[in-house]
């Protein structure tokens, strides 16, 4: 199918000895060719024109390609022959691309590959498209037939059958397949967990595979037997609830699920429904062997087979965002023999049948066979259009669907993100284990006893044995046994059996109020941050190192042209946003300064001059502001000569095409580089607009610095030298309309400074320290120089050139290499110039506060080391005077020596560099670890990856570039699994989606169209910088309030549950219960859950302005200083403490005496409802201890446990004694009355809480923690009274970093105070 | 369309959905410290004192007759003296009146040893059939003493009902008879609404089994006040169940002679039995323990109060100091 061929060396010297003539003399039939308006190359490197006849270019394409191309040549009739217009060789990816070019007609391209195993169709086509980008642009792409070789030569039809091969689709008759053994799934999606019929046995399952839950299952279904200590209804009843509610929270959350599919399902789109007629149809009635229509920028509704477009040569354009995130189009070619259907009326008798692979996730194969007009031909993946990618750039496409619904390739490829436990949760387990242990004990401890006293028991004339053999004094050992179970099910409120379903509400609650948060609402595309996954909330309060994305999550992947140095001058006054913050930073100290101080005058000034906002209406990528340069001022300027050239190379240096804006008739510029489209945008603001590009010229509009009146201007182009990253540079040789030959070179500046002549170097040393100052606040710098050629000079060379170029040889690039070089010498430099690649907006400040917090930050791209290192320094994670520790792969090593010695030397490479880091004597010092990929993908084995780890802990700040999607995730499984932190990964591409699901938080940047990182996150925002706010102040306030409500959890069940131990022990261990079932009930499903709940969803330690302002207290989470083992055993003790006051209490003021004065003695009903008052109120009490934020809700709902329990009393006492036994009017008439009762709850509810009150008052005192003297300063106001100490405090507010701002802001200010000291000292000395 | 879901996506910029709900943040300060547990303090030990002064005012008599009542002859085989029918269990005790006991004097029975909270003791009972006549059959907890041996339930069924305490006690002093009134001592609520007044006891204590008293067959059982105050089982081994009360001063060193007919078992599993004369006060009978424990965690208040007043003088700390702050505090090496 694809035209490929063995490369025989031999043959092609042949084919090329074939081939006559090379030499631009041929140009003149080259430009007639664009007359016609048909092609314009954006860089034609080689221009090769042959006069072949139509033989011999058969037998060189044939020779070439081993596949007979007469079709194609054919069209030709008028005997023209086609043009050989250009050959190039890549020797990375092995592939040769050739176009051709007749003069009237489609050009076609050709690609050879080396090794056709080695890749498959899509891959292919990739190339194909990937070539055709760089090289051409999508815009004047269609005109370009892409080769269609006869099918008589090359194609058989696919020689498949059995098992895997059985799809068997009839194109329009959609009928076929309505039964069996045809019958498809619907294309009805759905990614619900549950239908109606199955949501009950599987969120069942589901809830009981929590071992806590299981537990309360068995003892509710124990209850229902003697062995019960307690009614049926109350173990069943909360069990009941617990599991409805979480069961609800299912219900709901597939709801939405189902909303969101039907959604999807019910997107219309054009289906043949027969005589030619396409009506709209919802996706879910589509049927496989429907004949669609699709339009331009919609989705494809399910896997279709591409039958034509509206083109005639049946292309179009595929954008796959959403099944891989790569963003370029792709084409997609229909079958030669469909061509004809291109309109609805086409269809009307169109049936043809599909035989093919079953449906299989494999996103770029596609084995078939097209079964039409009694041929068979074959199908390969360039002919699939696979669901959920989008067309582009074409206006329609028609398909039959062969997939449809979950036989769709991406529904095939969906996974399910993982799912993740926070380590709170985690923890949570282990106290679960704990009190497991615990319960078991204790029942043991029951069991024994009650065994003891059960043989003892035999003169205990009136408890004789039962008729269950429960209780048989005579066989003490089985009446123990029988009783261990019945303690089981006694001490199950030693586990919250609320916990669990709590917790779900308060995460949920607390989700519910991240989504809410305006501060991270993005106004620009309308997204809310949202929790997509609620249960880790808290996990958000404890990340420790922050996995970052570069390209779209740091930067916007635009440039912004910035400043600019011409020949020694600097010109741009804006500053680059470290600089800002920088003066923002400044401005604060000073005001400090001018405190204590007095001077700070000039220092403001300065701040004053530089903090000057850009304001103006921005022009995308050109944020220049300079008068001295704009609207032609630069022509007075002294060296206007030097002027010119620079903004010459400005619009002449590149590979870009300018395409006309249809909504505003202005260019656009579809660059290589975002660097470049800045660079042409600011070529144009200065007034040289780049306007058009031929095969070999370059035409700009130059206002003339006079009149403004414009003039076209024609620039030659005769050689581009292309940019590599070797190279490190660009030019292109040109000619004016003088016929002066120029050379206009743009580089890195250390290639260009090494490539001047003796007379050219007049601006270096300004400009070199200019180029620091750029690349100190961020900038990407490149510097500019120009030669003047004469042309005999030139013609010696390009004769060379063109030789080099069109060789086919091994050392072709070595060739290249060396003659481009002879050019690029003796040069003259002009300038510098400073891009700012954009960063996300608020980048540097979120990185900056993040590192305050104690965060470390990795970023992770794929982008070049240069262009990470660059990022790295705008984004504040590099700074100068960091030492920089690369690590890297030698090439020329890799290839020679064995992996193993590649190890080696990585490993040594590694050591010496912790050895430096070990040695490393000042303080401040700070690292910086640089790794490309490829030496990653060493790192990363297991022999490396331990000390790679270390060495990357010690750096302050790592960047990871040239990585792929899987090193992303394993470098996140490095650190999770190496340090046992929590790590957060953040990023917006499908390449991201691996780190994402790894990380033990993924975050994704909603916002921008591919929504696969979304997808697979947990937490998703729109942009970079509101990850500061969901970690600073949201993941701070969840961790506080998850850890401090699971803490009282175990807390109050243990201080109630022990209680029944206690008094079981006074029972003989016979497992009866003091308290009514329905107290017990009660207990945790309404008295006590509501105050604990509205903790955990409304508690603040200090306000949102306070976390963000005091980054340091995010620290409290990472080192989890709310949920140590300490404090959870301190809660444990309370809640033992409890348990013993509030039993003892009771029992000792009850036991005996009258309890009235009507000389009543308590029995076990007043005791039970008694001491249960007491726990209710003391673990009450307890919760508003805790609490540091009522608001009315939490004032009501500790108020309303209370209250509901009297209420409850009262009306279950009311109740006939039936249902109420011996609670019947208990309140009312007999506790109520009795003064005693009220002294004991005072007593024991003081009692209960003195030691907590006692410890939280000597630790505030004595021992502060940050937020408790943070609490105080805003209690007594003294933020607002002192300024200046407030100031100053959140300031110092910071964990001590050596990335972000806040360090490099450090360099900063020293340096400027230097400056000032050096002002300032000569007017001393006056 | 596009515009409409932008702006339904758009948060709702409320102070709930904010939380920036007006709060009242309080903080323990030293002041409030001390001023609460001082409050505390102040607030308890007065409270207990009067406690105390009541349960003083409390007059209590207590006689363990378990020993005493068992003839010299019987020490060693006490059992066989009680489960002996035909033995006249009568025996005097004196009592000695050591204040003032003004009435009512409540004349209780004092258990030990006796698990009326054990599991398998509380259960036996059937609440519907002491309540309604027509539910005598509703004896499904209260085996064995659910039916008799020819298959007739037993009303009221059931092992509390069965033990039922039947010791008997007749005060007299100075040779006059001290009328017990055995009226109003059980719940009012008890009588009402738990136990029938058409229900009568059946078939009781004529099983095999002999338990404890027996019942009046004519009597309903909501006058039968001592099986209603026994069936309200106790809440620990060691009880005190109201038998009577007394509308009649008693006199300072008063002796009072109380003629006790010892039926009930318990030397079987060693349990004493105690007569109890005791007045009430507001807080009930004798009740030390409570104001004492009022006294103590009032004088704990106090000391943690004045402990946190030393501390404050000798260790101040002002609050809000920025210097505590964890970045301003040396790091601890």
């Amino acid at each position: 199918m694809i035209p490929v061929a063995n490369r025989d060396s031999g043959r092609d010297q042949e084919a090329r000895s074939n081939s006559r003539s090379f030499s631009s003399n041929s140009r003149p039939q080259i430009e007639a060719d664009q007359d016609s308006g048909r092609n314009s190359y954006a860089d034609c490197c080689l221009v090769e024109f042959s006069e072949k006849s139509d033989e011999e270019l058969d037998e060189l394409s044939r020779k070439l390609y081993g596949a007979d191309i007469a079709p194609i040549v054919e069209p030709t009739v008028d005997g023209d022959v086609p043009a050989i217009v250009e050959l190039t060789v890549d020797d990375a990816s092995s592939w040769h691309s050739l176009i051709l070019s007749p003069s009237n007609g489609p050009a076609f391209i050709f690609v050879i590959l080396d090794e056709i195993s080695c890749l498959s169709g899509v891959e292919f086509s990739n190339l194909l498209t990937l070539s055709m980008r760089a090289r051409l642009k999508r815009s004047s792409l269609y005109t370009f037939g892409c080769i269609r070789p006869s099918r008589e030569s090359t194609d058989e039809p696919h020689q498949f059958q059995g098992p895997g091969f059985s799809r068997h689709v009839c194109c329009n008759e959609p009928g076929f397949h309505r039964k069996k053994p045809l019958k498809y799934p619907s294309n009805y999606i759905s990614t619900t967990k549950y239908n109606v019929i199955t949501f009950l046995p599987k969120a069942l399952f589901e809830q009981f595979r929590r071992v806590a839950n299981l537990y309360f299952l068995l003892a509710a279904a124990l209850s229902l037997t003697p062995v019960s200590p307690f009614s049926p209804y109350s173990m069943i009843a909360p069990l009941v609830f617990v599991i409805g509610l979480s069961m609800t929270k299912e219900a709901v959350e597939n709801w939405q699920r189902f909303m969101q599919d039907m959604k999807v399902n019910m997107r219309k789109v054009f289906v043949h429904s027969g005589n030619g007629i396409f009506v709209k149809k919802p996706w879910m009635k589509v049927e496989v062997g429907d004949v669609v229509k699709v339009e331009k920028d919609r989705f494809f509704p399910a896997d279709l087979l591409f039958l034509s477009s509206s083109y005639e040569d049946g292309i179009c354009y595929v954008e796959t965002m959403n099944l891989d995130g790569e963003t370029n189009l792709k084409v997609k070619r229909s079958l030669e023999v469909t061509l004809p259907l291109d309109d609805d009326q086409s269809f009307q008798d169109f049936k043809a049948t599909i035989k093919c692979e079953d449906p299989n996730p494999n996103l770029y194969t596609f084995v078939g066979n097209f079964e039409y007009h009694r041929q068979i031909y074959p199908l390969d993946p360039t002919q699939i259009l696979l669901r959920d990618s989008k067309l582009r750039n074409t206006s329609h496409v028609y398909g039959v669907v062969i997939f449809s619904g979950h036989d769709s390739k991406v529904m095939q490829n969906s996974t399910k993100s993982p799912s993740k436990r926070s380590t709170i949760e985690k923890q949570m387990d282990k106290i679960i284990y704990v009190l497991f242990t615990l319960l078991v004990l204790i029942s043991s401890i029951s069991s024994i006893g009650f065994a003891i006293k059960t043989s003892k028991q035999t003169p205990f004339w009136y408890l004789p044995q039962d008729d269950k053999n429960l209780y048989n004094p005579t066989r003490p050992l089985t009446s123990g046994w029988i009783h261990l179970i019945t303690a089981l099910i006694l001490y199950g409120y030693l586990i919250p059996i609320s916990l669990y379903v709590s917790i779900e509400l308060v995460k949920v609650l607390q989700a519910l109020f991240i989504n809410q948060d305006i501060n991270m609402y993005d106004e620009d595309t309308g997204t809310p941050a949202q929790a997509r996954t609620s249960n880790l909330n808290e996990e958000l309060g404890m990340v420790d190192t922050v996995l970052s994305d570069k390209t779209g999550t740091l930067t916007c992947n635009q440039m912004d042209f910035l400043k600019c140095s011409i020949g020694g001058t600097q010109y741009g006054l804006c500053s680059s946003e470290v600089e800002l913050a920088a003066a923002t930073q400044m401005a604060m100290e000073v005001d400090d300064m001018s405190r204590t101080g007095a001077h700070g005058s000039e220092i403001e000034l300065e701040i004053v001059e530089s903090g000057e906002r850009r304001s103006r209406n921005r022009i995308k990528g050109f944020s220049f502001e300079d008068s001295r340069l704009m609207n032609g001022n630069w022509c007075r300027e002294a060296n206007a000569d030097v002027v010119l050239m620079f903004l010459r190379i400005l619009a002449l240096c590149h590979t870009a095409i300018p395409e006309v804006n249809e909504l505003t008739g202005g260019l656009t510029y579809e660059a290589e580089s975002p660097d470049e489209g800045a660079f042409l945008v600011a070529a144009r603001e200065f007034g040289f607009e780049y306007c058009k590009r031929t095969q070999s010229s370059i035409f700009v509009r130059e206002k003339d610095p006079m009149s403004h009146e414009p003039i076209e201007r024609e620039y030659k182009l005769l050689n581009l030298l292309d940019f590599t990253s070797k190279r490190k540079r660009m030019s292109v040789i040109i000619q004016d309309e003088s016929g002066q030959i120029l050379l206009l070179c743009k580089g890195a500046d250390s290639i260009i400074f090494d490539r001047l002549s003796k007379t050219g170097r007049s601006f270096e040393e300004a400009t070199k320290r200019h180029l620091k100052e750029y690349a100190e606040s961020g900038l990407r710098t490149l510097a500019f120089a120009y030669r003047k050629l004469e042309s005999s000079e030139y013609f010696t060379w390009n004769d060379e050139f063109l030789k080099a170029k069109t060789s086919i040889n091994g050392d072709r690039d070595a060739m290249l290499e060396r003659l481009s070089d002879m050019i690029e010498r003796e040069l003259t430099l002009l300038g510098a110039t400073a891009v700012e690649d954009k960063l996300q907006q608020g980048v540097p400040q979120c990185i900056d506060k993040l590192a305050q917090a104690g965060l470390k930050i990795w970023v992770l791209t794929g982008d070049k080391m240069e262009t990470a290192i660059n990022i790295g320094f705008a984004c504040s994670l590099l700074r100068h005077g960091m030492k920089q520790i690369c690590i890297t792969t030698n090439v020329d090593m890799s290839s020679h020596n064995s992996t193993k010695g590649v190890k080696e030397n990585i490993l040594m490479q590694i050591t010496n560099a912790s050895q430096m880091v070990k040695l490393e004597k000042d303080p401040h010092a700070a690292f910086a670890l640089i790794i490309d990929g490829k030496t990653l993908t060493y790192a990363l084995e297991d022999d490396l990856k331990l000390q790679f780890l270390n060495l990357a802990v010690s750096c302050a700040s790592v960047i990871c570039c040239r990585v792929s999607p899987k090193q992303k995730a394993l470098v996140t499984r490095l650190v999770k699994e190496g340090t046992g932190k929590t790590t957060l990964a953040i990023g917006d591409g499908a390449n991201d989606v691996g780190m994402i699901q790894e990380a033990d938080i993924g975050v994704g940047i909603s916002g921008v169209e591919g929504m696969q990182a979304v997808m697979a996150s947990d937490f998703s925002i729109a942009q970079f910088r509101f990850l500061e706010r969901l970690l600073v102040v949201h993941g701070h306030w969840c961790y506080k309030r998850i850890a401090q409500m699971i803490c009282y959890f175990f807390y109050k069940n243990i201080a109630f549950g022990l209680t029944l131990f206690y008094f079981e022990a006074f029972t003989g261990f016979s497992g009866q219960s003091v308290y009514d079932d329905w107290y017990m009930l009660l207990f945790n499903v309404v008295l006590t859950s509501l105050p604990v709940i509205s903790l955990g969803v409304f508690e603040q330690d200090v306000s949102s302005e306070i976390c963000l302002q005091f980054p340091a207290l995010y620290q409290q989470g990472p080192r989890n200083l709310f949920f140590d083992w300490y404090r959870i055993f301190g809660w444990m003790g309370n809640g033992l403490y409890c348990s013993l006051i509030v039993f003892f209490l009771n029992i000792i003021i009850f036991y005996d005496q009258a309890f009235r004065s009507n000389g009543q003695t308590a029995d076990m009903a007043v005791v039970g409802t008694a001491m249960f008052t007491c726990v209710i109120y003391s673990v009450n009490s307890q919760i508003a201890l805790t609490m540091s934020h009522f608001t009315w809700i939490q004032h009501f709902l500790i108020m309303f446990s209370i209250i509901t329990w009297y209420i409850f009393l009262v009306l279950y006492g009311m109740l006939s004694p039936d249902l109420s036994g011996n609670v019947y009017k208990i309140f009312l008439e007999a506790l109520a009355p009795a003064p005693i009762y009220w002294l004991s709850i005072l007593l024991v509810a003081v009692a209960c809480n003195l030691p907590y009150l006692a410890h939280i008052s000597f630790q505030r005192s004595f021992n502060p923690m940050d937020h408790h003297v943070i609490q105080e300063i805003k209690y007594y106001k003294k933020d607002v009274e002192d300024r200046h100490m407030w100031r100053r405090e959140k300031s110092k507010a910071r964990q001590e970093t050596k990335i972000g701002f806040s360090a490099r802001v450090d360099a900063k200010i020293r340096h400027l105070r230097q400056k000032l000291h050096k002002k300032s000292s000569p007017r001393v000395s006056m | 369309m596009d515009q409409k879901n932008k702006t339904s996506k758009k948060p709702k910029n409320s102070k709930f959905s904010q939380q920036e709900l007006p709060a009242w943040k309080p903080i323990l300060t030293p002041g409030w410290v001390i001023t609460s547990f001082i409050t505390i303090g102040v607030l308890f030990i007065p409270t207990g004192l009067l406690a105390l002064s009541a349960s003083d005012n409390v007059v209590e008599i207590v006689d363990r007759y378990d020993e005493g009542c068992i003839p010299d002859s019987y020490s060693q085989k006490a059992e066989s003296y009680i489960q002996n029918p035909n033995q006249n269990k009568t025996c005097v005790r004196t009592l000695r009146v050591p204040k003032k006991m003004v009435a009512p004097i409540f004349v209780y029975y004092q258990l030990e040893k006796f698990y009326q909270n054990h599991r398998r003791f509380v259960k036996s009972k059937s609440d519907k059939q002491l309540r309604d006549a027509d539910a005598q059959d509703d004896t499904h907890n209260c085996f064995p003493e659910d039916y008799t041996a020819d298959n007739k339930p037993i009303v009221p069924c059931g092992l509390i009902a069965w033990s039922l305490f039947n010791d008997t006690y007749k005060l007299s002093a100075r040779g006059k008879a001290i009328n017990i009134d055995k009226k109003g001592i059980a719940w009012k609520s008890d009588m009402e609404a738990k136990f029938g007044s058409n229900v009568y006891p059946k078939n009781f204590q004529k099983g095999t089994l002999i338990g404890g008293g027996k019942l009046d067959e004519r009597i309903p059982l909501s006058e039968q006040e001592d099986l209603i105050v026994w069936m309200r089982t106790a809440a620990l081994p060691t009880f005190r169940k109201l038998y009577g009360k007394i509308n009649t001063d008693l006199e300072s060193h008063e002796t009072i002679t109380a003629e006790v007919e010892n039926n009930y078992n318990t030397y079987k599993f060693g349990g004493r039995k105690k007569l109890v004369l005791s007045t009430t006060t507001w807080i009930g009978g004798k009740n030390d323990f409570l104001g004492i424990a009022y006294i103590s965690v009032g004088g704990l208040c106090l000391f943690i109060a004045i402990n946190f007043i030393l501390l404050y003088v000798f260790r101040p700390r002002r609050l809000g100091d920025p210097s505590y702050l964890s970045w301003n505090r040396q790091p601890i090496v």
